[in-house]
């Protein structure tokens, strides 16, 4: 399949369930939300090796948010309910709780929850209360700065992680460009986010190794340097370089989404050629197969 | 279809309505509703003698006439709307757990006395007691939001254990009475002795108030939960302004005589 000046392979991204939540980080200024934001999703690019995945959805407008401050929805996924639950405590505990001026509440409407203010109350050391309002519970943690409000359940929801495309062009500049781009146009999909850094990935990887301990190592057969010495390369003529980037949804479609818009812009930047990646359709339920993404 | 009970004429002595809730009415057809027994002073009577009934089959219902000697309206509702298109008489939502109650005149003593969830609007004013206890028992309201657009009586929020009371008028004296938890806002001036005997609730009071001594300055600052809270009484209808959501707030703890857990935070002057 050709997309503008990209071939298409004729493949799929294969993915996975993974529970995630929405939190919504309000601050006195956009600075501090931003601030609590990226620490809120720092070491958080894989399951792999940080039992869970986030990223920025989006900066919100003040009047959006539930305090009517600036804000910042993030995206956090885990591998189950129960870990999902305990990352969000430790995070917006060591995060949030921690970042001047924050109150941190629930993006999602859902049917599952999990306690996450409930937890985190104690910190109050008995100091803490609590409000409902409108049917939610809040709670005031009283700080050095001033008090600290987080809403006691947050919404859960069974999503989508690893959606990925593979975006390969001729040298690292003109393959950067082109991930670059289509991480820009991803950011615009609601309901999805890139976990790794700026979105985009230089070292996919592969299940596995040649060595017992490893559970992950790279992926060699789209490693350029290796095209000369690997039997299995998947490195085309004249590919200098490959991104990946991993996409991660509150549902199917945003991820399909994502993938479809990113696809589009890298074709559009200077891929030579784009891919997605996959384990053969055997461990993940979910398939996005890049002939119904590419008009 | 909205169902209307008409009031044929005031009663001569007061009349116990607690039988008249939205969702208790609503399977009901328009010849049950008016066989429904109510006390009219020491009598028994039924609905249909003293209103005239229109249309039913939905949780929309609509009261109209002079009901001051009516208590007890929407008592233990769970759901559904009731509309008091005048003023409402004593024990107005008494102890509703849901749905909707618009007083669009006055309310009298103890509306929304052990309420436990729901909405009760009063356009107008409250009497005594509003969200408060029963003579004799710890906790009043337990939680729900009461609006009240005028002026309330003395002991607002009395017991009150959780839940939301806003006043845009006057709130009396010993509003917050020995409560024990959730919330009153006032918007206007507020009476004498405000959380007299207060264990863990809020006050947020909008104007400078007499406090009792047994209350002491913590800071000024801005209380996230205000703003929440401010702007949610925003979009139920009230008036609040940008300055009282912005605003700060100076954190009177007490009372000493109790557990000094309760506060009342006053809005800094400009």
């Amino acid at each position: 399949m050709r997309l503008h000046d990209a071939e298409v392979e004729d493949t799929f991204a294969e993915a996975f369930p993974m529970w995630g939540a929405r939190i919504v980080v309000t601050a006195d200024t956009p600075g501090w939300a931003e601030h609590a934001g990226r620490s809120l999703t720092g070491f958080a690019t894989s399951v792999i090796g940080c039992k869970c995945e986030a990223g920025i959805e989006r900066v919100l407008d003040a009047s959006e948010t539930p305090d009517g401050r600036p804000g910042i929805a993030v995206l956090l996924f885990a591998p189950d309910a129960e870990g999902l639950g305990k990352r969000l405590v430790e995070r917006v505990g060591q995060t949030v709780l921690t970042c001047p001026t924050t109150a941190c509440f629930n993006g999602l409407d859902a049917d599952d929850d999990v306690d996450v203010g409930g937890q985190l109350r104690f910190f109050g050391d008995g100091w803490q209360a609590s409000k409902v309002l409108d049917g939610r519970r809040y709670w005031r943690i009283p700080v050095m700065e001033g008090e600290f409000l987080v809403e006691e359940r947050f919404g859960i929801v069974e999503g989508v992680g690893g959606g990925n495309i593979i975006i390969l062009a001729a040298d690292v500049a003109t393959a950067l460009g082109a991930a670059e781009a289509a991480a820009d146009a991803m950011r615009a999909v609601e309901g999805a986010i890139m976990p790794f850094p700026g979105g985009i990935a230089r070292s996919g990887s592969k299940v596995g190794s040649r060595y017992k301990a490893v559970i992950a190592s790279t992926n060699h057969v789209l490693c350029p340097t290796l095209r000369a010495q690997a039997d299995d390369t998947q490195v085309p003529d004249g590919v200098g370089s490959v991104f990946e980037i991993v996409i991660d949804g509150l549902a199917p479609e945003p991820v399909a989404e994502a993938m479809r818009v990113g696809l589009e812009a890298a074709a559009r930047s200077g891929a030579t050629h784009l891919t997605a990646g996959n384990y053969g359709g055997n461990l993940g339920p979910h398939h996005f197969p890049l002939k119904d993404l590419v008009p | 279809m909205t169902l209307t009970l008409t009031l044929r004429e005031a009663p001569v002595a007061p009349v116990r309505a607690e039988a008249l809730a939205p969702d208790r009415l609503a399977g009901l057809g328009a010849a049950e509703i008016e066989r429904l027994a109510l006390w009219h002073g020491n009598r028994r009577t039924a609905v249909g003698d003293l209103f005239a009934v229109a249309g039913g089959g939905s949780d929309d219902v609509r009261v109209e006439g002079d009901v001051r000697r009516l208590s007890g309206l929407g008592t233990g509702m769970a759901g559904g709307r009731l509309t008091i298109t005048g003023d409402a008489g004593p024990h107005t939502g008494a102890e509703m757990a849901g749905g909707e109650i618009v007083v669009e005149g006055d309310a009298g003593d103890l509306a929304g006395v052990g309420m436990r969830g729901g909405r009760l609007v009063v356009r107008g004013s409250a009497g005594r007691r509003l969200g408060g206890a029963y003579a004799g028992e710890r906790a009043g309201m337990r939680g729900g939001e009461i609006l009240v657009h005028g002026d309330t009586g003395d002991e607002a929020g009395a017991g009150l254990r959780r839940g939301l009371i806003a006043v845009a008028g006057r709130t009396g004296d010993a509003a917050g009475l020995s409560a024990l938890a959730g919330t009153i806002v006032a918007f206007g001036a507020l009476g004498a002795h405000p959380g007299a005997g207060m264990r863990r609730a809020s006050i947020v009071a909008m104007t400078e108030p007499g406090l009792l001594p047994t209350y002491a300055p913590a800071c000024t600052y801005r209380p996230p939960f205000v703003r929440l809270c401010l702007r949610r009484l925003r979009e139920l209808g009230l008036p609040v302004t940008e300055a009282q959501i912005e605003g700060r707030y100076t954190r009177w703890s007490g009372d000493g005589l109790e557990l000094r857990r309760g506060e009342i935070l006053i809005l800094e002057a400009r």
